[in-house]
């Protein structure tokens, strides 16, 4: 199976509070045009919305933007949408991800994100280093 | 680009039924609490989120939803959720909270079990 990049569009968002709404409303958009189905498309939501708050509470970005890259892959016709989510934070080991915290006796509080996302896509991948966080996830349509 | 959550709630004979409609996010999850903890005050001791309305949740907001179950654990109460999307749903599996609150497909089934 081929991936050519058949659709790119990418988004520069400022780290300000509810800006990975604006990120889910356009993996909603892009994800309709190539006829995702509904309950496939919400849990793309799900995860855009959890890879930018990560950002936005964990990456310390000096320049305090989110890039959200949307890639529709497919040849000729469109299979898979894959998303970027990128900031220019301090990064983190992704082999020591943050594990969620709270009471060991109850559910955990925090530090879900990525959990999540790994449970709602096909595939995720971090690639992280000193000049920031790249989360790139994939799924098929 | 404010998502805003409105909470209504239902007070019934021993149960009351909170209703949310918007996003969840930390916001909103303080919002559900502060409903929560007042029916808590007024003597209520079991309550039922039906998220109907709401079509996004995330992962902050979920936290607040767990402190409320903590809190409902502590008193000995009972919080069910019901009518939840399929995403919604498999990310409160993922997270563990199905453990501790039940998940209803919708509220007259909610309502016949939680108070049994």
């Amino acid at each position: 199976m081929t991936e050519g990049v058949l659709r790119e569009v990418t988004l520069a968002l400022p780290m300000v509070p509810e800006m990975e709404i604006e990120a889910s409303k356009t993996a909603t958009a892009i994800a309709e045009s190539i006829r995702m189905s509904p309950d496939r498309i919400d849990e793309v939501r799900m995860a855009v919305v959890e890879a930018c708050i990560n950002a936005l509470e964990h990456s310390h970005s000096s320049d305090q933007e989110v890039f959200v890259t949307f890639q529709v892959l497919g040849d000729p016709d469109p299979e898979k949408l894959r998303i970027m989510v990128k900031d220019h934070g301090i990064g983190f080991s992704p082999d020591v991800e943050p594990t969620p915290a709270g009471k060991p006796t109850m559910v955990r509080k925090r530090g879900w994100g990525l959990k999540i996302i790994r449970g709602l896509m096909d595939e995720v991948e971090i690639q992280s280093g000193a000049d920031g966080t790249t989360v790139v996830m994939c799924k098929m349509r | 680009m404010t998502e805003t959550l409105n909470v209504t709630v239902d007070r019934r004979e021993g149960l009351a039924v909170i209703y949310t409609e918007g996003y969840i996010n930390n916001q909103g999850g303080e919002e559900i609490a502060k409903a929560a903890y007042k029916l808590l005050d007024e003597g209520y001791k079991v309550l039922l989120l039906n998220l109907a309305g709401t079509k996004i949740v995330n992962s902050i907001g979920i936290s607040i939803l767990i402190e409320i179950i903590e809190k409902m654990l502590e008193i000995e109460g009972k919080l069910g959720f019901c009518c939840l999307t399929p995403t919604i749903e498999k990310t409160f599996h993922i997270m563990g909270l199905a453990q501790y609150a039940p998940i209803y497909s919708d509220e007259a089934a909610a309502v016949a079990q939680i108070r049994a």
